[in-house]
């Protein structure tokens, strides 16, 4: 192998674990949301995608950069998170799966409707963000907005597995979602915590589509360009637990750029499919799933 | 047989013979391509049904099928110049086909995740015909317009005929649930769906009645896919392989009602009404306002009918013969 292909692949590796840790970020917030209270949500791209427009209205109408309105665009996404949780996800609780799979799936497509209504489907992009232009480090070049972004997945990811091990709220959190009855009996209001749940998943999905934000474009529909990787990563890292979701996350980056390029980016998606079937098939728990 | 049943085989026969004689009476063409629209729309969504409703399995990928339909009849039409009638049964075999393999391993899945395996598979197909040149790939195929009549299912005149075509294929696919339903494996299916675990201790095999589900659902769901060719005679992966369509289809049987025989059609006369009325009103480009009314009435559906309309038809049903004090009738029968 010349070193140019060498340097190429290492560059791609490197890009693979800048996105994979984006991914992770998104899929953090789907498992704890399944983890707690078993329900896939479907809408979890229209989080992302709530976030990434909060980012551009705060840039476009008040030249705030995306990173210092991160906390707000945060803060408004938990907000949003719990707001769903309690008009629609409180109520079908009980219900059969299907309606589960449905309500949020209706969700998913009434956000992007309204995202549409409201903000026109054209493709957007943050207007002069603060971080820009790339760096050069070991020979390899950066995308300094990418850079920015994984290293504040990582921190918010961190973050996440902090509070959820180490704080007394966290531990609330994790109780219910190991055993919600027992929880229950401890004392744990799991009302509470499904409600915090919501907040939190949708909170790390607004984060991430403000780190995204200053180099992805943004449209109503882009939360379908995250929403099944986000699955795959769920899945492959065991649903709920948060540890996998990290490590799962950089795994199908990697796969994702290394299938696009040894065997063409067309096929890349279909080579992070097959390893969420081959996942679902052979090891459905996933890497560090509860059994 | 009671009053409500006659009344209700009455009302049947009639929808079946207003059916007949519609484009007889109603010749304008918008208005024959929208119960065309309706029909279509039913006949996937009883297809689905029997996977989906009476087996319990919810497949988010029957794109796949309808794809393999579309896909199989128009390359042998285009191609070898095949009667799509001949290639309307094999799309089906072949989907059953596929539909077996996909089934076998994805059926020891539960829930979530058998919903999910099949969204990924029909994404996987997606993105594989989209790259597959011998199909055209993302440019799509044109089917020959030089067969024009029965013989090689292309009416370039009048729409009619495709009328009577989906009507059959619906009436095909009600006829197959129907006995489905009615047969021992019927019975099966709801043990399945009801209660997994009591029914494999009964020594059912699950598998192999899931697998049957799999099978007939698939053919019908690519015999529409060929039928839809066959009308637009134009197909890409962006109009028979779309994740969003594997979406629609499951709703048809969603909101008109999961597991009940006429549930899908009334669905299907639903949605269609309410895309096609949002599209006249407000327009169809860019303006998200069919997408917004389409989202609110499934959430809505979900938190407060999980039953679909033939659910709550079914409760008013219960009600007024529990009210004339006649037998009570189990859940699950609805209109």
């Amino acid at each position: 192998m010349t070193h140019l292909t060498m340097t190429m692949l290492a560059q791609t590796i490197v890009s693979g674990l800048m996105i994979g840790l984006i991914y992770a970020l998104i899929a953090v917030g789907l498992t704890l949301i399944f983890g707690v209270m078993d329900i896939v949500n479907f809408a979890h791209g229209e989080f992302l995608m709530l976030g990434m427009y909060a980012s551009f209205w705060g840039a476009s109408l008040f030249f705030l950069d995306p990173l210092f309105t991160l906390p707000l665009t945060a803060l408004m996404l938990f907000a949003v998170g719990v707001l769903v949780y309690r008009l629609v996800i409180r109520r079908i609780l009980a219900a059969p799966m299907l309606s589960q799979i449905f309500a949020t799936f209706g969700m998913m497509i009434l956000l992007r409707g309204l995202a549409q209504f409201l903000w026109k489907p054209d493709h957007r992009t943050v207007p002069h963000a603060l971080v820009e232009g790339k760096i050069t480090l070991f020979g390899l070049q950066l995308g300094t907005p990418q850079l920015t972004a994984s290293l504040g997945a990582v921190l918010v990811t961190g973050g996440l597995w902090w509070f959820l091990n180490r704080t007394r709220l966290g531990t609330a959190l994790e109780a219910t979602s190991i055993d919600r009855e027992a929880a229950t009996l401890m004392g744990i209001n799991s009302e509470r915590m499904f409600a915090l749940a919501w907040g939190i998943g949708a909170a790390c999905a607004g984060i991430a589509g403000a780190l995204l934000s200053t180099y992805f474009p943004i449209f109503p529909e882009v939360g379908a360009d995250f929403i099944l990787v986000a699955f795959v990563v769920v899945v492959l890292g065991g649903f709920g637990s948060v540890a996998g979701a990290f490590w799962a996350g950089i795994i199908v980056g990697e796969v994702e750029v290394l299938g696009g390029f040894f065997v063409g980016p067309a096929y890349k998606n279909a080579l992070v499919l097959s390893l969420f079937l081959l996942v679902l098939l052979f090891r459905p728990r996933g890497l560090m799933g509860k059994a | 047989m009671d009053r409500l049943t006659l009344v209700k085989r009455i009302l049947g026969l009639a929808v079946l013979i207003v059916a007949l004689g519609f484009p007889l009476i109603v010749t304008q063409p918008t208005m024959v391509n929208f119960a065309i629209l309706i029909l279509m729309a039913a006949q996937l969504g009883v297809a689905w049904n029997i996977l989906g409703g009476y087996a319990g399995q919810v497949s988010l990928g029957h794109a796949v099928f309808y794809g393999i339909g579309a896909y199989t009849s128009s390359v042998l039409a285009a191609k070898f110049g095949l009667s799509p009638w001949l290639g309307m049964l094999a799309g089906g075999a072949i989907a059953s086909g596929f539909a077996l393999l996909i089934g076998w391993p994805c059926f020891r899945l539960k829930g979530h995740y058998f919903a999910m395996a099949t969204l990924a598979i029909a994404a996987i197909v997606e993105v594989l015909v989209t790259n597959w040149d011998y199909v055209e790939g993302a440019i799509g195929i044109y089917l020959p317009m030089t067969n024009s009549g029965w013989a090689g299912m292309v009416f370039t005149r009048s729409k009619t005929p495709y009328f009577y075509i989906a009507l059959g294929l619906l009436l095909l696919s009600l006829l197959v649930s129907r006995i489905l339903q009615k047969s021992y494996i019927g019975y099966y299916f709801r043990a399945i769906k009801e209660d997994p675990d009591a029914a494999r201790s009964l020594g059912i095999n699950l598998a192999r009645y899931k697998l049957v589900a799999i099978a007939a659902s698939a053919f019908l769901t690519a015999m529409g896919g060929t039928l839809y060719a066959q009308k637009e005679l134009f197909i890409d992966p962006g109009s028979v392989l779309a994740g969003s369509l594997s979406i629609k289809i499951a709703l048809i049987a969603i909101l008109g009602g999961v597991g009940t025989l006429f549930g899908p059609v009334v669905g299907a006369l639903v949605l269609i009404a309410i895309e096609e009325f949002t599209r006249q009103i407000f327009g169809s480009t860019g303006m998200g306002t069919d997408m917004i009314i389409y989202g609110g009435i499934i959430v809505i559906i979900a938190m407060f009918s999980p039953g679909g309309i033939a659910g709550l038809l079914g409760e008013w049903e219960r009600a007024w013969r529990a009210r004339r004090k006649l037998v009570y009738t189990p859940p699950g029968d609805g209109i």
